[in-house]
């Protein structure tokens, strides 16, 4: 280009810049910016479009994310102790040196809230999650719900000794209870009818261990009981409250019942103690055991890692993250064989699969149609029927043997064991999954011309060549995808291993399967769940690295 | 080369029509049968003998049996009776990889997940060729297609004229004696195909390549060919040199099949001396070069070019037959005009004139007198 049509070129674009600024942006008809008319336009096909979707996003909403993402929450979700336990979680907030157990006041803590999960059948459940964690826990927590009732009770005969009004409902409620909650309740006709229990004003500051553990007393036995507080002679925890309080002085109290309580104050000093410590050893000794309180403290967050180190096979120590003892460790290996097997079935379903789809792809219409028919029958047949049936084939007096010792190929007391164990689940699950190798297979091949093999025998290759170098890069995308789904299928498969595993061809499905239905484990099922999801899609990212996700093609 | 090609092909044009003589053929089809259902012949005792450096273009409508013979060559088919040679060796059991045989598909069938280097490298990988030799040749059978720039390519980057270079080229680098192609140039547009038709007629003759060449384009057949084979009906209708076969068609297939051509039926009602007379349904008698009529009183269709027709009287040969005619419909076509007439109870006989400053222009409706060379006009099979 010369100079002068350099600058030529040059004031040309300078002229096109200018007229754009002068204009701004493009304008539509009527003056408004073409995005804006643009995005009006077509505003109301959008809206459209989306309420026709809707429906199917809101079920796959509602049916698909929603479980999923309940799922990954499970697995780290923990409040049951936090709780059922409130106080005793703060309580051990400050317990650092846990070579010693913890003091008089986290044991009154766990006094107090385990009475009250008692009295809610709660603490069951409490001891069920941290059976999960340390064995023992959740007999010790089902026997001291029993025995939870005497903690406090020699302080409960002392304060009646003194003065037998603290034994009488209404001497704690004048004590307690707000003169609003008294005066509604005095007009509630039934005990269902109560009124939510409320503290009189300034008791919680005079005495806030008893004012906490009577207002828990009082609201639990009317929800849990339908009972009325004004009937009911509190908890001995109450007492232990209340002897925990006096001996730390009234605090200045001036209320109704001020005197009898200045008259116990004085006496408290003078009252048989004993520790609440070596109460709760009474009910079990393991209660002096630092491990128990460990675990409680361990597992005292709202959320935990400790599914998730459980499901491979760690669990959560005093001193940090430990490996399971090595009896205990089961889901590693059951990992391991699940990705193993699934393997084993991915790579038996190719070797199976591509000549019959490379046959299907060749054959005339007719013909295979027919062929293909056969292949679709196992998707009409019950699952169960077909598990059965390789039951009926391969079990040591089935079919199979049968066969192979009237050929003579086994001996009769040689018996092969073809099934209950991992050969037996792959066979099974190599049939069960073959069609969905078979069809994406299919649908690739078939759109391979017959061209490209000519082409390559033309110029000189073998038919192996042919197949190698030409066609089979070709039907790449439909292994891919055929592998993707086999494997993703098998890796979650529960039913036929279940069926046919034995004890060595199991899953990590069928363990997934034990939690949610047997042992009730939610947490620890999800855990193993979010990893066996994680484990997908990190073989699935993997897959996308090495073969690319543009090569699946699945017809 | 160029020279020694002529008089190889000039013996051929010589004995025109079907010719069973194998000896010194390069390709030669005996007594060739193929029947893919055991109940219809889709090729009919195939003779056809291919000279060596011949570019030889099977033409014939689709199911014709042109491209079951490519098939047959290639090795892809096999020959339900009769017997193939190359080189003079049958080759009815060799396999297609040990053919040595180039081949260009119709869809180029160029391997989509290699690039357009290692596509030409196939050929030559398979044959063991070294790495160094394997670039040159590759390097040279891109520059011969003007693809020298493209070997980093996919085949689906490239255009479908490219594409085709490519697969030419393919087919060429690895140095074979025989070239078929199987309607090459089929899904291009129509100035891509006229390029790469003159490209692939140069190469082939610079190269000395034997080329069978398979199409249902006519045009393709005529410019592109040392010789034509039309198919029809499992048959070889006839095999000429172009311009034999457009001048001088066998059979009235062949007249009509290549080129227009306008028919006018009639009975021989004498052959004396090399002409037959005919005499026309409409009762005009004319004279005409009897190609497959042998007795007087069988029916048959007269052929004659529509360029070949003329209505000036100055320009009329002596010895010319004329006819009365109508004109129909006067067509500006550029470079010609074509003209519709009705003569002799054809309303669609058609003559074309060229667009000189002399030329008369037909108006519809207008009564004129044409005719012809008696040599131009052809009487046929009914």
């Amino acid at each position: 280009m010369t100079d002068a049509a350099a600058g030529m070129g040059r004031a040309a674009s300078d002229a096109r810049k200018l007229d754009a600024a002068a204009t701004g942006p493009m304008l539509a008809a009527d003056g408004r910016p073409l995005k804006a008319s643009l995005n009006r336009a077509l505003r109301a096909q959008k809206l459209r479009a989306l309420a026709l979707i809707a429906p199917l996003l809101l079920f796959i909403l509602v049916t698909f994310i929603a479980p999923i993402a309940d799922m990954l929450f499970r697995s780290v979700e923990n409040q049951i102790v936090s709780e059922t336990l409130p106080r005793t979680v703060i309580a051990l907030e400050d317990w650092q040196e846990t070579s010693q157990l913890p003091g008089e006041d986290a044991y009154a803590a766990l006094a107090y809230d385990f009475m009250e999960a008692a009295e809610r059948r709660e603490h069951t459940r409490v001891g069920s999650r941290l059976n999960y964690e340390t064995t023992g826990m959740s007999s010790l927590f089902r026997q001291s719900g029993r025995g939870i009732d005497d903690v406090g009770e020699i302080y409960a005969d002392q304060f009646v000794a003194l003065n037998p009004a603290w034994e009488e409902p209404a001497t704690w409620v004048a004590l307690m209870a707000s003169e609003r909650w008294q005066d509604e309740a005095a007009e509630a006709e039934t005990d269902a009818a109560l009124p939510r229990f409320e503290l009189a004003p300034g008791i919680a500051e005079a005495l806030p261990e008893t004012a906490d553990a009577y207002r828990s007393f009082a609201r639990t036995i009317m929800s849990e009981d339908e009972d009325d507080p004004r009937a009911e002679e509190p908890w001995n925890t109450v007492y232990l409250a209340l002897y925990r309080d006096l001996l730390a002085g009234t605090g200045g109290y001036d209320g109704p019942q001020a005197a009898m309580l200045n008259e116990a104050a004085a006496a408290v000093p003078g009252f048989e103690a004993a520790s609440v410590q070596a109460q709760f050893a009474d009910i079990n000794e393991d209660w002096a055991d630092t491990e128990v309180w460990e675990t409680i403290e361990a597992f005292s967050d709202p959320y935990t890692a400790g599914y998730f180190l459980a499901a491979i096979d760690m669990q959560l120590t005093p001193d940090g993250i430990e490996a399971q003892p090595e009896e205990q460790q089961l889901y590693i290996l059951l990992f391991q064989r699940t990705i193993f097997m699934s393997l084993m079935i991915t790579f038996s379903c190719i070797l199976l699969g591509y000549p019959i789809a490379y046959l299907l792809s060749n054959l005339p219409m007719r013909t295979s149609n027919l062929l293909l028919i056969l292949v679709l029958l196992p998707f009409w047949t019950s699952l169960l029927v077909r598990t059965s049936a390789w039951k009926v084939l391969l079990q040591q007096e089935g079919v199979i043997n049968d066969i192979l010792v009237w050929i003579g190929l086994v001996a009769d007391d040689a018996r092969l064991q073809l099934i209950n164990n991992q050969l037996g689940t792959i066979i099974a699950m190599t049939h069960i999954l073959l069609p969905f190798m078979i069809l994406p297979l299919y649908s690739v091949m078939k759109t391979i011309p017959p061209s490209y093999v000519r082409a390559a025998k033309s110029l000189g290759a073998t038919d192996w060549t042919a197949f190698w170098r030409v066609y089979f890069p070709q039907s790449v995308p439909g292994i891919g995808a055929g592998c993707i789904l086999v494997f993703i299928l098998a890796i979650g498969y529960y039913i036929t291993p279940e069926l046919v595993g034995g004890r060595t061809g199991t899953f990590i499905s069928n363990r997934i399967a034990f939690h949610i239905s047997s042992s009730l484990n939610w947490g620890l099922a999800a855990a193993l769940g979010s990893i066996l999801l994680a484990l997908v899609l990190a073989l699935y990212w993997l897959y996308d690295r090495i073969v690319g996700i543009d090569n699946v093609k699945l017809g | 080369m160029a020279a020694e090609l002529r008089d190889y092909i000039a013996v051929y044009n010589r004995e025109w029509g079907l010719t069973s003589d194998t000896t010194d053929a390069f390709v030669a089809f005996d007594s060739v049968q193929k029947s893919y259902d055991g109940e219809t012949l889709v090729v009919k005792d195939l003779n056809l003998s291919i000279g060596k450096g011949e570019f030889l273009t099977m033409l014939g409508p689709s199911g014709s049996g042109k491209t079951t013979c490519l098939m047959m060559l290639a090795g892809f088919e096999t020959a339900t009776h009769g017997e193939i040679t190359l080189a003079g060796k049958p080759i009815n059991n060799i396999p297609p990889h040990k053919r040595g045989i180039g081949m260009v598909f119709q869809n180029y069938a160029l391997f989509p997940h290699m690039t357009v280097a290692e596509n030409l490298a196939f050929p030559l990988e398979v044959r063991k060729i070294g790495r160094s030799e394997r670039e040159e040749k590759i390097a040279r059978a891109l520059d011969m297609v003007q693809m020298g720039a493209f070997g980093g390519r996919r085949p689906a980057q490239l255009s479908g004229g490219q594409q085709q270079r490519i697969a030419l080229a393919r087919a060429l680098v690895f140095e074979p004696e025989l070239v078929l192609m199987d309607e090459p140039l089929g899904a291009l547009d129509k100035q891509l195909r006229e390029t790469l038709q003159f490209e692939i007629t140069n190469l082939a003759h610079e190269l000395g390549i034997t080329t069978v060449y398979v199409t249902h384009d006519q045009t393709e057949a005529l410019t592109m060919s040392d010789r034509v084979a039309v198919f029809d009906d499992g048959r070889i209708q006839q095999l000429a040199a172009p311009d034999q076969l457009y001048e001088q068609p066998q059979n009235s297939f062949v007249a009509q099949f290549i080129g227009e051509n306008n028919t006018l039926m009639g009975t021989v009602s004498k052959i004396e001396g090399g002409v037959a007379e005919v005499t026309l349904d409409g009762g005009e008698v004319i004279d005409t070069v009897p190609v497959n009529v042998s007795q007087v009183g069988e029916r048959t269709l007269v052929s004659i070019r529509p360029e070949r027709v003329e209505f000036n009287k100055d320009r009329l040969h002596p010895d010319a037959h004329t006819l009365k005619a109508e004109v129909k419909e006067f067509i500006y076509m550029g470079d010609i005009y074509r003209t519709r007439l009705s003569v002799a109870g054809n309303e669609d006989f058609i003559i074309k004139t060229r667009n000189a400053p002399d030329q008369r222009r037909l108006n519809p409706g207008e009564m004129i007198e044409i005719g012809w060379r008696p040599e131009d006009c052809r009487a046929l099979d009914a």
